[in-house]
């Protein structure tokens, strides 16, 4: 049975990447379960570079459609200035001229509706690449790459997951930082989300920002700390007064860190990952049964 | 006037703290909040709002159920897939999955849907111990912070010009979208905060390829250098061959995370830690190397 699983993080650099991969090891060696792991920060995406030995095995252009102006069927009525929203139509009656700003076109299709000459053709134009791999017989890796230049990212995003659902996997959306639109769209469907933080005065500032989404987004989640040790105790004391659950805190080693670094850390499943993922797995299971 | 942009391509890479440290070194400069998605500068700057505003984000639309015919023209124009039908069988629009195009309420026969303008987005100019700042808070889940980038740049050179400043210096958010495009479009130079790790590496490349797309001057600073080694030779490797200047190596130290908890600045909080001494050298360095020319 498919299930929907979001990391988010609000600040950059907490450990997203860290723990969607660790959970994607988790539930493919220790739970046996089939797993997809999606990595939705199609600006930087990084969890590719934890699995060497992964197997390409499709990379497709997504496109996005872009609205263009027939110059010899426009009548340069501005219909479509009008309709369109985004203000990306520049239309000159003068002199004749009519344009589609392409990095403003969001390929809504109201300027096509608006034109009463048929003026109005779509052209693909190339937003990014979504790449499909295997790791193994049980864990498969997906992830968006932006065309660098696009501003795109959060079509980028809605057209992975499109191709990236699949009814038999458990999926890991890996999302972006921050809490604007590319990470709603990240989570839209997510059933319970994994928020990952750290325990310093940017750390709590953006926490709170994410929780603030969540809430109004009505998504059930869970708290991970990491690096603790570092920063002070603010943290955990919203923590406890807004009631959010903490499912694990993680303490700051340098060793660890500097593990990253070279990708080493994430090749394979920690032993501490192991019991925190455990807790927090059966419980969810549990809940699900009710 | 020359304004440059931090930025890391990679988040939490030490973009604010690095700015913040640049907030006691540059003298005659407004800064400028550019991450407005989960901005953080005003934590360290404890800015005091002299003028404020709101700012109208992006569009969502609302179906007014008791005048819905189930006509479905609205559904099969939305190319966002953003309307559903509920329990009941009535219509609703999902204002997640809205993307404000507002074709749903020109072609709804009946008029049953409308459309407004968010507006939980605020703007501010503030004062600091380091000169005035501009920045702005975004509500979560908002679109269009590429426009409000836009904006808060707008309103910093206004303040620089009003005041004469040298400097506009942009505290960039993370990533390569339309917030980044945003952030780096028209500077003098973009500063980029790297660290040493594979994906430090990864994700400055994409952000030089994008800076070099613009034309703009890169200077970098490789942060936590001591982590490993091996990665920072790999990071100085790399700025070579594109030939953009380190301008400083940043040790791993907490006095970095301790500093951020005393809400100062990392040279205010410890003045004669390396960090602070290599970051002085290369505040000196940019002051003589970002060209004067726009890009």
């Amino acid at each position: 049975m498919s299930f929907n699983i979001a990391v988010v993080s609000g600040k950059g650099g907490t450990g997203k990447t860290t723990i969607s991969v660790q959970l994607a090891l988790f539930l493919s060696q220790k739970e046996k379960r089939k797993v997809r792991l999606i990595d939705c920060d199609v600006e930087e995406p990084n969890d590719g570079l934890f699995f060497p030995d992964k197997k390409k095995i499709e990379s497709k252009t997504i496109y996005q459609s872009i609205a263009e102006i027939d110059i010899n069927k426009c009548r340069f009525c501005r219909d479509c200035v009008t309709y369109c929203n985004y203000n990306a139509i520049v239309v000159i009656p003068r002199v004749k001229f009519a344009q589609v700003e392409k990095t403003l076109c969001h390929s809504c299709g109201a300027c096509i509706v608006a034109c009463r000459h048929n003026a109005i053709n779509e052209i693909p134009e190339p937003i990014g690449l979504v790449n499909s791999y295997q790791i193994n017989s049980r864990l498969s890796l997906m992830e968006g790459e932006l065309k660098i230049g696009s501003p795109m990212q959060t079509m980028l995003i809605k057209a992975l997951k499109k191709e990236a659902s699949n009814q038999k996997s458990i999926m890991i959306h890996d999302a972006p930082p921050g809490t604007s639109c590319s990470v709603v769209e990240t989570l839209s469907d997510a059933q319970v989300v994994i928020v990952v933080t750290e325990p310093t005065p940017f750390g709590l500032h953006d926490l709170k920002l994410t929780a603030e989404l969540l809430r109004d987004m009505n998504k059930p989640f869970g708290v991970i700390v990491n690096k603790a040790g570092l920063g002070n105790n603010e943290l955990f004391k919203y923590l406890e007064e807004e009631k959010i659950p903490l499912i694990d805190s993680i303490p700051f080693s340098k060793e660890i860190a500097a593990k990253y670094a070279s990708g080493e850390l994430l090749n394979k499943l920690d032993e501490k990952m192991i019991s925190l993922f455990s807790i927090w797995w059966n419980q969810l299971k549990e809940t699900e049964a009710k | 006037m020359r304004e440059i942009t931090v930025l890391s391509g990679k988040g939490g890479t030490g973009k604010t703290t690095v700015t913040a440290a640049l907030g006691t070194l540059a003298k005659n400069t407004v800064f400028c909040d550019n991450d407005v998605d989960a901005s953080n500068l005003h934590l360290i700057f404890q800015p005091e709002h002299i003028e404020k505003g709101v700012y109208l984000g992006g569009w969502s639309s609302t179906l007014h159920t008791e005048k819905c015919n189930h006509c479905g023209i609205c559904i099969l124009h939305c190319q966002f897939d953003a309307i559903h039908t509920n329990e009941k069988g009535q219509f609703y629009i999902n204002k997640f999955q809205c993307e404000g195009c507002r074709l749903c309420e020109r072609i709804c026969p009946m008029h049953a849907i409308t459309s407004k303008q968010s507006d939980n987005n605020e703007w501010y100019i503030s004062k600091t111990r380091f000169g005035s700042i501009v920045h702005a808070h975004m509500g979560p889940g908002e679109e269009n912070s590429g426009k409000l980038v836009t904006l808060v740049r707008k309103k910093a050179k206004e303040q620089a010009e009003l005041s004469e400043a040298e400097w506009i210096i942009n505290d960039g958010p993370p990533g390569i979208g339309c917030a980044t495009i945003s952030s780096l479009s028209g500077v003098n130079a973009v500063l980029i905060v790297a660290e040493p790790t594979q994906s430090g590496l990864h994700d400055v490349e994409r952000l030089v390829k994008l800076a070099q797309s613009f034309d703009t001057p890169v200077f970098a600073i490789i942060n936590k250098y001591d982590l490993h080694q091996g990665q920072t030779k790999l990071l100085q490797t790399y700025f070579q061959k594109e030939e953009i200047p380190v301008l400083a190596l940043l040790p791993f130290d907490e006095a970095m995370v301790e500093s951020m908890v005393a809400g100062q600045t990392i040279t205010e909080f410890a003045p004669l830690s390396m960090i602070s001494l290599e970051l002085k050298k290369a505040w000196q360095e940019l002051d003589k190397l970002v060209p004067h020319r726009k890009t």
